[in-house]
Order: C-alpha cells, then structure tokens, then sequence
C-alpha cells in the first residue's frame, strides 16, 4: 500500500516535470529557441497561480480566494505574456542572446520571489495553496492518486494538443524555420512572429506547470526554482529526445527516477554531515551525463532523425558559423 | 548619496570587465556565449587558494608586503592559478566543445557549456564545500582620499593591476600579428582561413586570455569579497551585460561595459538597497537589446 501511494507520489511529481518538458520541447525541440531560464517561468505560473487561489492574507498583495481552475488559467497567461515579451525583446537578434536573456529572467524571478515580500511572501514562500482533493488529505493513498488522475489529465490534454499542434500548418512553418530559415522566409512566413508564438505557448505550458506543483505540495518558496531546475529538465528532454512529445515525457519519468533514485541512495549511504558534498557529487554526474549524452547520441531516445546532414558539412567549411544569417 | 559608490563600483566594474574579455572574445571567435565561464572564476580561485595554503605549508608564514594584506605567495599563487585556468579552459575546449564545434551546430555548443558549468561548480561544492574562505581574514583601514572617498591599499593595487591587464591584452590584440589574426577570423571566419590562419592556435590564444584573466578577476573577488563555489555563476549575467553592452568582440567595450555596470550596481545599491543588485545588470541588458543591441564599440554582423 505505501509503496503504491509513493510510486502515484513518484508519478505525479515525474509527470509535472513532464509537462515542462513539453513546453521546453514546443521552445527547441520544435522551433530551436534556447530557453535557459525556464525556472523563471515555471516560478512566475506557481506564483501567480497561489497568489489568485490562496485566501486572503493581510501580510502581502491577494490572496484572492479564487477557484483553482482559475488560478491555472492566470498562471498560463501571465508565463505566456512573460515569455511572449522575453521573445519579442531578442528573437531578432542572434540565438544566443535569447539564452542570455533568459537565463537573466530567471535571476531576476528568483530576486523578485526573495524580496518583494508583499507580493511573494519573501524566502518563506507562500503558504495555504489550495489543493484539490484537500478533502482526502487524510487518506493519503487516495489522495496522492486523485491527484496523479489530475495531473496526468493535465498532461496528455498538454501532450496531445501538442501533437496536434506540431502536425498543423503552424507546427510545419516552425520546423520549416527551424530546418533552413532563408527558405521558410522566403515562402513569406515571418519567422520572428511565429517564433514568439512557439516561445509564449512553450512559456504558458512552463507556467501550468509550476501551478500544478504548487497546488500539488500546497507551499512554494523561491528555492523551488533555482537554476538546478533548469538543468533538470534541459538533461530530461535531452535525454529523450527534442524533437519528440513522447521523448519529453518519458526523458522525464526516467531522468526523475535516476534522480530520485540516486538521491535515496546517497542519503542512506553517506552519512548527514557529508549529504550536501554528496548531492552535490550527484549534480555534477548528471552534469557530466548531459555532456556525454550530447557528444555520443544528441538525437536522445526518441529523438528527429538526424537534423540537416548536409548542414554539418557546410558548417565545417564556414568553420563553425553556423547561424550566418544575413 | 556618498561619492564612496565610485570606488566601490570601480572595483565591481574591474572584476566584472576581465571576466566580460573571455565571454567578449569566446562570443566572437568561437560564435557562443559560454555559460562555463564564471566557473572558469572559480575554479581559479580555488586553485590559486591551494597553492598559497601550499606555499604556506612550505615556507611558514611570510611577512605581507607594504601596507598590503598578502604577501608574495599571493602573487605566485596567482600567476600559478592563471596558467591552471587556461590549461582548463583549453581541457575543457579539448574533449567537449572542439567536438561539438565540428559537429556545427552552434547553440548544442551552448547547452554544453551549461551542462559543464554545473559540473564544474558543483564539483567544487564537493571538493570545498559550499561555506564561503577567504585569502586573508585581516582586516584593511581604508584610507581616505577626499570627498568622503576612502579606499585600502589592496583596492589600489588592484584597480592597477586592472589597469596593466587591460592595456596588455589591448596592446596584444591590436599590435601583434596574433592579436590580428584574432581579429580577422572573428570579422570572417572563411576569409581568414583563406589568407592562411592557422585557426587552431587563434582558439587556443583565446581560451588562454579568457582562462587567465577570468583567474585574476575571481581571485580579486576573492580578496575583496569571499570565496564561494558560485561566486563565478552569480557574475555570468553581469560578463554577459557587461559583453553586450560594450560590443561583441570589442576589448575596451568589455571593460567600458563592465565599469558601467559595476558604477550602475554600486550606485543601485545605495539608492535602493543591496538585495536587488542582481537586477541591474539585466535591466541594462535589456536596455541595450532594445535600443543598440550592437553595443557601444559593436559591428554589425556579416
């Protein structure tokens, strides 16, 4: 019986990872945009969404009480609003200033969480998230399964609108732009237009997300979303594949258990005083594996065919200037 | 509002502008912003920590020199600490990034970069710990120099030292034939391979400059502030402000930039308190993507 609510608890954490993923996924592995701040916009959705739902609260701005589907929803459109700026601000210029700027967004989300305390309650985070199924707390089996039930609705909504999306017209134009952006702009398509389309929708998925987290565990605070965050999900859609909505998710549920897995281990192997060196050590392992993995199989498990062979060789020749865009 | 802010943002600006020269020159000659550089920082630092515990260990404790907090174990620490963070850089160029480069996706490079840099730091959290040391516990009296200005002596000879850096790697770009060759295949890559650059040791010149001056802006960090595994991470959007704000590939804009900047956080500190220092260099950022995001000395790209 325990073992079945941790593997649901295991599920349902694995699967919110997922559901970032998916957008991470919508943001490179679709359309190529290097997002490196995306705690930032899981961190603005979690935020956003517990300070809509969350009862009143005379120490900071809201809580406003409100259903949680709402809070969702906000949640969605303010990442999606966050990112669709952050997009707007860079996706002219070269790629790399998009990972710049974002990885800046994300120092900045991470400042405003620390100390605007009248809005984000400071490094105590914010308390009294309504959750659903609150009711059943006292089950917790059944809780922790109703849950991974809304969560994994959640996620195949996300993962199947996104299949959807990635096979329509509009999904074609941004693999176009990903693949030989002269042609697709050629065609007529403005790329900076559909490129802050994918950035805000990848944005808005993010954001769902960190609101489902935090409805999830019912208390966030800024140290859920720090820059390791990041990191996790970049190695969870490496791993499986970008390119791939089925790569995302399952990099995700197996990259969480390696973690997961390797962190129980450590905490019973070295003893307390040694387990910050420690986790610190399986940080660097994993660092180490996206390395690897990036150099022997960059295509991931389920990853696109192999992109634009012919892009290599003539990459060569211009001696790595690879985005010699006019 | 205290004129103290100018020395105070000097010395931010100078740690700031010699990491902004690796990023600056990586950026242009290699066409990627290497998120692994403010641990190259780091790992300096901590090498140059070791060998003046190991100076120490041999050679007792020696006298500072002058009215200075170190001594000359610092100073051959330093030059040790330099020469370990090039050898690392091009390590790390060797087995990781070179690869990737010939592979020819240009931002694969970039995640690299990210995954290495938290390795890098957090093999460091594992070999030191995360709990913050110092080259030198003493404490300096500053001394005051007019307008309410006060400054210790190893500021002084620090901005120096800044000051001697900077000229020398502008001198070196601008005047010697490596330092022109640097510049050729940074404006075209394809041109310069063409006029017979041998393009591997312009990379390794770069990784060299890049390694070695982001060792003596961490090791400045680490006299003047402390010593900590992120005090290389949490400089990288200030590097990279300070980049673009100056100019991709320009030295002097690098350094310009990383003055602005460390003026701008040493004044924001005052104004409105030190917690949101961290956000001024992404303010400034954001200003220059949106009106000149070729910064100050930039060229439009070809």
């Amino acid at each position: 019986m325990d073992l079945l609510g941790y593997g649901a608890f295991f599920l349902t954490t694995a699967l919110i990872f997922s559901l970032v993923t998916l957008g991470l996924n919508l943001q490179w592995g679709l359309t190529g945009l290097f997002n490196v701040g995306l705690a930032g916009f899981v961190a603005i959705g979690a935020y956003t969404s517990a300070l809509l739902t969350t009862p009143d609260d005379a120490a900071r701005l809201g809580g406003f009480g409100l259903p949680i589907l709402v809070g969702w929803l906000g949640a969605m459109a303010v990442g999606g609003i966050a990112a669709a700026l952050t997009g707007m601000a860079t996706l002219r210029l070269r790629s790399d200033y998009l990972a710049i700027t974002t990885f800046g967004v994300a120092v900045v989300v991470q400042l405003v969480a620390l100390n605007a305390q009248g809005l984000t309650g400071g490094p105590f985070g914010i308390g009294f998230i309504p959750r659903p199924f609150g009711s059943l707390a006292e089950t917790p089996l059944l809780f922790n399964l109703s849950n991974l039930a809304v969560v994994s609705a959640v996620t195949l909504v996300a993962y199947l609108a996104l299949e959807h999306l990635s096979r329509s017209p509009w999904g074609r134009v941004l693999k176009a732009l990903r693949e030989d952006e002269r042609a697709a702009i050629s065609l007529g398509k403005s790329a900076r237009f559909y490129r802050v389309q994918a950035f805000a929708v990848g944005g808005a998925i993010m954001a769902l997300a960190g609101a489902l987290q935090a409805h999830f565990t019912g208390f966030i605070a800024p140290d859920n979303y720090l820059p390791i965050l990041t990191f996790q999900v970049w190695v969870m859609l490496i791993v499986g594949g970008s390119g791939s909505n089925v790569g995302a998710v399952v990099g995700s549920i197996l990259v969480w258990a390696i973690w997961a897995g390797s962190g129980t281990l450590t905490s019973v192997l070295f003893p307390p005083e040694q387990q910050a060196r420690a986790a610190a050590l399986q940080i660097a392992a994993i660092g180490v594996m996206l390395c690897v993995i990036l150099l022997i199989r960059p295509n991931g498990l389920f990853g696109d065919r192999p992109r634009r062979p012919w892009f290599g060789k003539r990459a060569k020749m211009v001696a790595g200037k690879s985005s010699s865009g006019p | 509002m205290s004129l103290q802010f100018i020395v105070d943002g000097l010395l931010t600006g100078s740690m700031i502008g010699l990491g902004a020269i690796g990023v600056t020159l990586t950026y242009s000659i290699l066409r990627f912003s290497n998120f692994a550089h403010g641990d190259f920082m780091a790992w300096g630092t901590y090498a140059t920590l070791a060998v003046v515990s190991a100076i120490g260990a041999t050679f007792g404790k020696v006298a500072p020199i002058g009215p200075l907090s170190f001594g000359w174990p610092l100073i051959v620490a330093l030059i040790i600490g330099m020469a370990f963070t090039a050898l690392l850089a091009l390590l790390l160029d060797k087995v990781l990034f070179a690869r990737l480069r010939s592979q020819g996706q240009a931002i694969i490079v970039v995640m690299a970069s990210f995954g290495a840099s938290m390795a890098l730091r957090s093999l460091l959290e594992f070999t030191f710990t995360s709990r913050p040391t110092y080259f030198s516990r003493a404490i300096q009296i500053a001394m005051p120099v007019g307008f309410g200005i006060r400054i210790t002596p190893d500021q002084i000879a620090l901005l120096l030292l800044t000051a001697v850096l900077v000229l020398g790697v502008h001198l070196l770009m601008t005047r010697t034939q490596t330092g022109r060759s640097m510049q050729a295949l940074s404006q075209n890559a394809a041109l310069a391979r063409i006029v017979g650059i041998d393009v591997a040791s312009v990379v390794r010149v770069t990784w060299i400059i890049g390694g070695a001056l982001a060792c003596v802006a961490g090791v400045m960090i680490g006299i003047l502030v402390q010593i900590r595994p992120f005090m290389g991470f949490d400089m990288l959007l200030p590097m990279f402000a300070a980049a673009i704000l100056g100019g991709i590939g320009s030295i002097p804009g690098a350094v310009l930039g990383g003055l602005i900047i460390g003026l701008a956080e040493a004044g924001a500190v005052q104004l409105i308190g030190a917690e949101w220092r961290a956000a001024v260099s992404f303010i400034i950022l954001m200003a220059v993507l949106f009106v000149r995001p070729i910064g100050l000395f930039g060229v439009r790209e070809r």
